[in-house]
């Protein structure tokens, strides 16, 4: 014996072994996973941001397309329309395009001809609404009426409600990976419990022949899986929230790109995964070890 | 059958510590391996157990410590039936009870001490409660300083009388061993006698399945002997302890 003992300083050592062989496998898939779902929920905050920022965008404006009637020059049509417009409730500006930029809109159809000028081209007029009461496209097309000005207002509804969806799509989609993402870490979660009380099945059967209660011995379990889950969890926000770091940096000022958006405060999201992956390996190997408890009985 | 004050036909007495009645067993669908088992041990009695080797010794252990349910009849433990339990007071049926299993099933990522207090830990006792009585304990089986050994590295009779230690540190009511001496020398196989001895002076209930028919012979123990599943009792051997004294020291 190398040393003498003292009973006095004993302290209990832990039921199961603190370390496995196979611990460091298994901290290498849930942090994987952990790594995906907190990219997941981030990619999901800022296209959702996206999508709210195109949607404001195109609510804060509308088009419209001026026809010049009777003996009218489209110019003087472009600048009746912007006039009554303006003057309209629920719009703060309105502002005729310069025809050269009609004329860019219809050259992809038309070809580079050199008489385009030439042609009855519409004029345009870009409105922009009043943020807290916008005027919608029925208050415009009624006050243009009014005056006799023959135009079509475009105030993007079609586009509001296809950003709208695509951006509900991309919850969806986002909450469905999530979902699937949390699956799988308690699916491996489970079958670690399993084949750690595979391997420990000596523990399981001393300490229940010893009297322990199954929801003793499964705490061990419970304790030990949330445990390194929860490591896992930490160690795959770290990275994610390092890689988002690193995009938002090299993003610049719009993160990483206008379709994506990060924003510092996204790093935020990945705070919870710790948690939420011991929660989830706690619940699972409290569960597993339970059934598999009660079968060996 | 012959009969003995100890081990009786079940229904000539209600407070016997274990009890069956008319007790079946077999292992999933195959034939039993204990028939028509009836016969009870009283409080503070002494038993080996034997036969050949698949006459159902282990079996019969293992239903009195609750790894193993009857197929047929009713097993009684300290005046309970057990099949009436529910399965939250087994855990403290099992903590009556304190079981040498025929292969030790000692915890090697654990020491020797460890080991040894497994069943107080497992009680709930607070550590500065029984720690000195777990080291005067493993003192005593003579693996004092082998205290924070790990079970691997210590000999056969070490971890035997490792696993005696962990099997009586929680003074069980009954005591029940499985080959107990069947890794050491006839010494040593005194030794572990004279230690179950001590404790049944101490009241516990003392039942040994052995095929040792030396030590049987030595020590003037009441048997009971399974032959193809079927229990007879047979009185003691050799010359009978006065009162509970164990046989002669070597």
């Amino acid at each position: 014996m190398s040393e003498r003992f003292d009973p006095l300083r004993w302290r209990p050592a832990p039921f199961l072994p603190e370390r496995e062989a196979r611990d460091a496998a298994l901290i290498f898939v849930v942090a994987v996973l952990c790594f995906l779902a907190c990219l997941t929920a981030m990619g999901v905050i800022a296209g959702d941001r996206a999508a709210r920022g195109w949607t404001e965008q195109l609510t804060g404006e509308a088009t419209v397309i001026v026809r010049p009637r009777g003996g009218e020059t489209p110019d003087a049509a472009a600048i009746r329309a912007t006039e009554t417009l303006a003057g309209t409730p629920g719009v703060s500006e309105a502002r005729a395009l310069e025809p050269a930029k009609a004329y860019d809109l219809i050259r992809p159809w038309l070809g580079d001809i050199s008489d385009l000028e030439d042609l009855p081209v519409p004029r345009l007029v870009a409105v922009t609404l009043d943020r807290k009461h916008p005027a919608d496209a029925k208050q415009l097309n009624a006050a243009l009426k009014a005056q006799g000005i023959d135009a079509t207002v475009d105030d993007h509804s079609i586009w509001i409600k296809d950003i709208r969806r695509a951006g509900r799509l991309v919850r969806w989609l986002g909450a469905g990976v999530f979902v699937l993402i949390a699956a799988a870490a308690a699916a491996v979660v489970a079958f670690a419990t399993r084949a750690g009380l595979a391997s420990r099945r000596d523990v399981v059967e001393v300490l229940h022949m010893s009297g322990a209660e199954d929801g003793y011995i499964a705490r061990l379990f419970q304790i030990r899986f949330a445990r390194l889950a929860g490591l896992a969890g930490g160690i795959g926000a770290l990275a994610a929230g390092v890689l988002v770091a690193i995009l938002r940096i090299a993003g610049g000022g719009q993160g990483l790109t206008p379709a994506l958006p990060l924003a510092w405060s996204d790093i935020l999201a990945v705070l919870p995964c710790p948690l939420l992956a011991a929660g989830v390996a706690a619940g699972v190997a409290q569960f597993t070890a339970m059934r598999l408890i009660r079968d060996m009985q | 059958m012959s009969r003995n004050p100890d081990a009786v036909p079940a229904n000539r007495t209600a407070e016997q510590v274990v009890r069956f009645d008319d007790v079946s067993m077999r292992y999933g669908r195959g034939p039993d391996v204990l028939r028509d088992l009836d016969f009870s041990l009283a409080p503070g009695s002494f038993h080996f157990v034997t036969g050949p080797s698949g006459a159902g010794k282990t079996s019969l252990l293992r239903l009195i410590y609750l790894a193993a349910r009857p197929s047929k009849g009713q097993v009684s433990l300290f005046g309970q039936d057990v099949a009436e339990a529910p399965p939250s007071a087994r855990p403290q049926l099992r903590r009556r009870i304190g079981v040498v299993f025929q292969d030790l099933l000692l915890l090697d990522h654990l020491s020797a001490f460890d080991n040894a207090a497994l069943p107080l830990r497992i009680a709930g006792r607070k550590p500065a409660d029984y720690r000195t009585d777990v080291a005067e304990l493993l003192t005593w089986v003579g693996l004092g300083g082998h205290m924070q050994a790990m079970p691997p590295t210590l000999a056969g009779g070490e971890r035997q009388r490792l696993a005696i230690a962990r099997a009586v540190v929680n003074r069980p009511e009954i005591l029940l061993a499985d080959e107990p001496t069947g890794n050491v020398d006839p010494d040593m196989a005194l030794r572990i006698f004279r230690l179950f001895v001590e404790l049944n002076r101490l009241g516990t209930t003392v039942l040994i399945a052995t095929h040792d028919q030396d030590l049987i012979a030595r020590s003037g123990r009441p048997v009971l002997h399974l032959e193809r599943g079927r229990i007879s009792t047979r009185p003691p051997q050799g010359p009978q302890p006065p009162g509970p004294q164990p046989v002669a020291a070597p």
